[in-house]
């Protein structure tokens, strides 16, 4: 009993990403067309050279019918999925696995999100019928439970934690600013991030993520065969993916300060790719920047920064684009927006545009590995999803 | 001889100052966003059930039932966890049935049976009226019994009825009407006299021999009539509780009588008498059980928790009255009979499950442990009543809701089992981790023309 991971077996030859952001003029369709466009041209093939597609959308759309129309494919293979707000990573995931298992030589994961035609704040969904005694908790009310329950663990006052998230928030939109494709371009002072109204608990509206429209795409073979399509493939170093038994929504044991899925999926992650010291290991990360304070729990959970430290780190700006282990560098869901079923892409077409030196402004130096991280659910109650991805075998 | 062997009161948390009304002195009960008639009816029974729920029949009197058409009693008899075999009535149409329903109960009680007597009412006027100040929202629960058990026994009644156009009210109306004051003062007066009179004398007792006298009715002069006629002393009269509650519908001579029940002391005598369309009135007599079966909440207790100064058009926004701007918010979607069904226990008792294996809590049941895995290995258990506490919780902006923010908590209860749910009745500002709480049946939303009930969790009052 192991997960054993496919390292080095699958690459990616192409990717593309539509600008995420209100896209009043484009419907899902628009943005699936756009983005698996800019992936076939960057992979220098055609639709009839892809042998099968995995399309991710949370509720834009059902069925592969909704990418086959869309695309006019021709009576090929369509998985539609959905895995909550890391369906992106998913779609992607179970492509791979394809192509690892030889079943397909080239395939395509795609990911689609239309959130700005609903006329609503923040994220809505349909659930299916029930008994009306669930949580009506907000996502960003999940989500704040983390900020007090930090602070009381690891004694930091909450003036001070306040900063430290309004500088991750500062941070991520820093990187945005830099990004043509993000959905706010612009830097945000830290005075007008902690001045901003409150949505849940500590947090403002500048400690959310970017409610958006937006698709993104990535072809992907066997690493052996990448070198036919690309000079400079990307190699697939892990794969993971934990869905929790929901505990810290029954369990007095959960304290609100970790989520226990992420640890399992980036332990499963490390072991996959080799990885013994993540926090010197990994040149940079996208991770799931939903609210300010999940990227702060999640670098302890990822093994970036030790337990009751992350706050320290996050001030001292080790994260940052210029620091020691920068995360986010394409602005994350904080500036580049978050349309569920494409985040999960997004995260992995900056690895790919950073790990081939296509970043532009926001190229990292030298970078080897890099890692994205996907989640969906709540703290106590989610789903987590960790890639490795390097630029060399080995 | 049968009698009341149990009793139990519940008042909302919130009041609307007359003087906000521009309506004189004194302040009114309001059924929070999230009550209903049913709601405040289990909150009352709750206290009124503690002794024993071995009820055969539940009568549930309101005149501002939840649901036109569905039996609103089979809900308070699902969140009080009354045996499956319970027969459930309910009176309504007119605020006499809160009485009504308690003189059926003792009938049902004289044939050897147990009821559960409860009225409950949400009392909306028209704005600007007599009906808005004056009135009051509560309830009011007695458990009916054998004469060995009662802490007050019944020892004399009298009836009747007359059809007067006094408090009239169309079922496609929102506010009731009232005929001008001194017609129904002149034609209820001497029937409430005669009625009055009537129980006295099937009591075998004399004005004089009453401690306490309950009185109530649509028109108070008309109630006036009887301590005049009587010759009854000011301390024999209970306080009607105008100026702390309001006329609360059906539920008000109830309210009264648990108040006076609360101070009583055994051997006294309580005439209770309701005057509208006619009269009822009955004469108890207090036993010496009454000093080990009072409920854990006295009125008093929830007259003295409260949140006054509510904002006149918070108030209106609550019953309906006044429109207002949405959240931008998908509204809530109405829950669906099936599952609802499946869920009984939980969504309306408060069930959840334990592990018999290692002894982990579940809210809501499970059948797999999420501690040790074991399958189908949990029995019941109610947590309703469990103590819990504050574990974390967040004021959450974006929610829908008409009463912004939602205190949103995780709850664990001691002895283990946690919960996500809503705070409510509660300050936002005054929540704290650690914080006691005890668990409220509510009203959560209403969807597509579905009451959605649940429990949420308040402060301990």
């Amino acid at each position: 009993m192991a997960s054993r991971g496919i390292k080095d077996r699958v690459a990616i030859v192409g990717m593309g990403c539509t600008p995420f952001g209100e896209h009043w003029d484009k419907g899902a369709d628009d943005l699936l067309v756009d983005a698996a466009t800019e992936a076939y041209k960057s992979a220098g093939v055609g639709p009839e050279q892809i042998d099968a597609y995995w399309l991710g959308t949370m509720g834009s759309g059902v069925s592969g019918l909704m990418l086959s129309e869309a695309l006019k494919l021709d009576y090929k293979p369509v998985t539609r999925l959905e895995n909550m707000c890391a369906t992106g990573s998913e779609a992607m995931r179970n492509a791979a696995y394809a192509v690892a298992s030889g079943a397909y030589d080239l395939v395509m994961a795609i990911g689609v999100e239309k959130l700005k035609d609903s006329g609503y704040s923040g994220l809505t969904g349909s659930r299916p019928p029930s008994d009306g005694t669930d949580s009506s908790m907000t996502a960003p009310a999940t989500f704040s439970l983390l900020a007090p329950a930090y602070a009381k663990k690891y004694g930091v006052d909450e003036a001070t934690l306040k900063q430290v998230l309004a500088r991750i928030a500062w941070k991520n939109h820093k990187n945005g600013a830099k990004n043509p494709k993000a959905q706010f371009r612009k830097e945000v002072s830290m005075e007008k991030i902690c001045a901003s109204p409150s949505v849940a608990g500590m947090l403002g509206i500048f400690d959310c993520s970017g409610v958006s429209d937006g698709s993104a795409a990535a072809v992907l073979c066997r690493a052996e065969d990448a070198h036919k399509y690309t000079d400079r493939p990307i190699y697939l170093k892990a794969l993971a993916f934990a869905a929790g038994p929901a505990e810290g929504y029954f369990s007095q044991d959960y304290d609100f300060t970790s989520f226990p899925e992420v640890v399992a999926s980036s332990t499963d992650a490390y072991k996959q790719a080799g990885v013994t010291n993540p926090r010197e290991q990994i040149s940079m990360a996208e991770v799931h920047d939903c609210f300010t304070p999940t990227e702060l729990v999640l670098m302890e959970d990822m093994g970036f920064s030790p337990r009751g430290h992350a706050w320290k780190d996050e001030q001292e700006g080790r994260f940052d684009l210029e620091g020691a282990q920068p995360v986010n560098p394409d602005g994350g869901l904080k500036s580049f927006g978050h349309p569920i079923g494409a985040s999960g892409l997004r995260m992995m077409y900056e690895m790919w545009l950073q790990l081939r030196g296509e970043a532009g402004p926001r190229q990292i130096k030298a970078p080897k590995l890099g890692l994205t991280h996907n989640l969906g659910g709540a703290p106590g109650r989610c789903v987590s999803f960790v890639s490795i991805v390097g630029n060399t075998l080995g | 001889m049968a009698g009341i062997t149990r009793y139990g009161s519940y008042l909302p948390y919130n009041r609307l100052e007359r003087a906000a009304l521009g309506a004189g002195k004194g302040e009114r009960t309001v059924a929070s966003y999230d009550e209903d008639s049913v709601s405040m009816a289990v909150e009352a029974g709750r206290d009124a059930v503690r002794g024993g729920r071995e009820i055969e029949t539940l009568l549930f009197a309101t005149t501002s039932a939840p649901y036109a058409e569905k039996l609103n009693a089979a809900t308070i008899a699902a969140a009080l966890d009354l045996p499956r075999t319970v027969r459930a009535l309910e009176l309504g149409s007119s605020t006499r049935m809160g009485l009504g329903a308690l003189l059926a109960g003792a009938d049902a009680a004289s044939g050897g049976g147990r009821a559960l007597v409860i009225a409950s009412d949400v009392v909306i006027g028209a704005p600007g009226g007599a009906r808005e100040s004056g009135g009051g929202d509560g309830a009011a629960a007695f458990v009916t019994g054998p004469d060995s058990e009662a802490v007050a026994r019944f020892v004399g009644r009298a009836s009747a009825t007359a059809e007067i156009l006094d408090v009239w009210r169309l079922p496609s109306d929102p506010f009731a009407k009232q005929w001008e004051e001194r017609f129904g003062a002149e034609t209820l007066g001497p029937i409430a006299v005669d009625t009055a009179t009537h129980a006295l004398k099937s009591a075998g007792i004399g004005p004089a021999d009453l401690k306490t006298v309950v009185l109530d009715g649509t028109n108070a002069r008309a109630v006036a009539f009887v301590p005049e006629a009587l010759r009854l002393k000011p301390e024999q009269i209970a306080d009607p509780l105008l100026g702390a509650v309001g006329r609360a519908g059906a539920a008000h001579v109830g309210i009264v009588l648990a108040r006076a029940l609360d101070r009583a002391n055994a051997g006294d005598k309580i005439l209770v008498l309701c005057s509208a369309d006619g009269c009822d009135a009955l004469v108890l007599e207090v036993t010496e059980r009454i000093a080990g079966g009072r409920p854990l909440h006295s009125v008093d207790r929830w007259l003295g928790a409260k949140r006054t100064a509510l904002p006149y058009n918070t108030y209106l926004k609550w019953r309906g009255i006044l429109p207002f701007e949405p959240p931008r918010r998908p509204e809530p979607e109405r829950p669906a009979a099936p599952p609802m069904r499946r869920a009984d226990h939980w969504k309306y008792a408060f069930i959840g499950s334990r592990c018999e294996a290692c002894n982990t809590g579940h809210l809501p049941p499970q059948r797999v442990c999420v501690k040790c895995a074991a399958v189908d290995q949990m029995r019941e258990e109610r947590f309703a009543d469990a103590s819990c506490k504050v574990a974390t919780y967040t004021l959450d902006h974006l929610a829908y809701t008409l009463q912004p923010p939602v205190v949103a908590a995780i709850v664990d209860y001691a002895g283990g089992g946690r919960l996500s749910c809503e705070l409510t009745d509660v300050d936002p500002k005054a929540v704290a981790i650690g914080n006691e709480l005890e668990m409220t049946f509510r009203r959560l939303y209403t969807g597509q023309g579905v009451h959605n009930y649940f429990w949420k969790a308040r402060p301990k009052r």
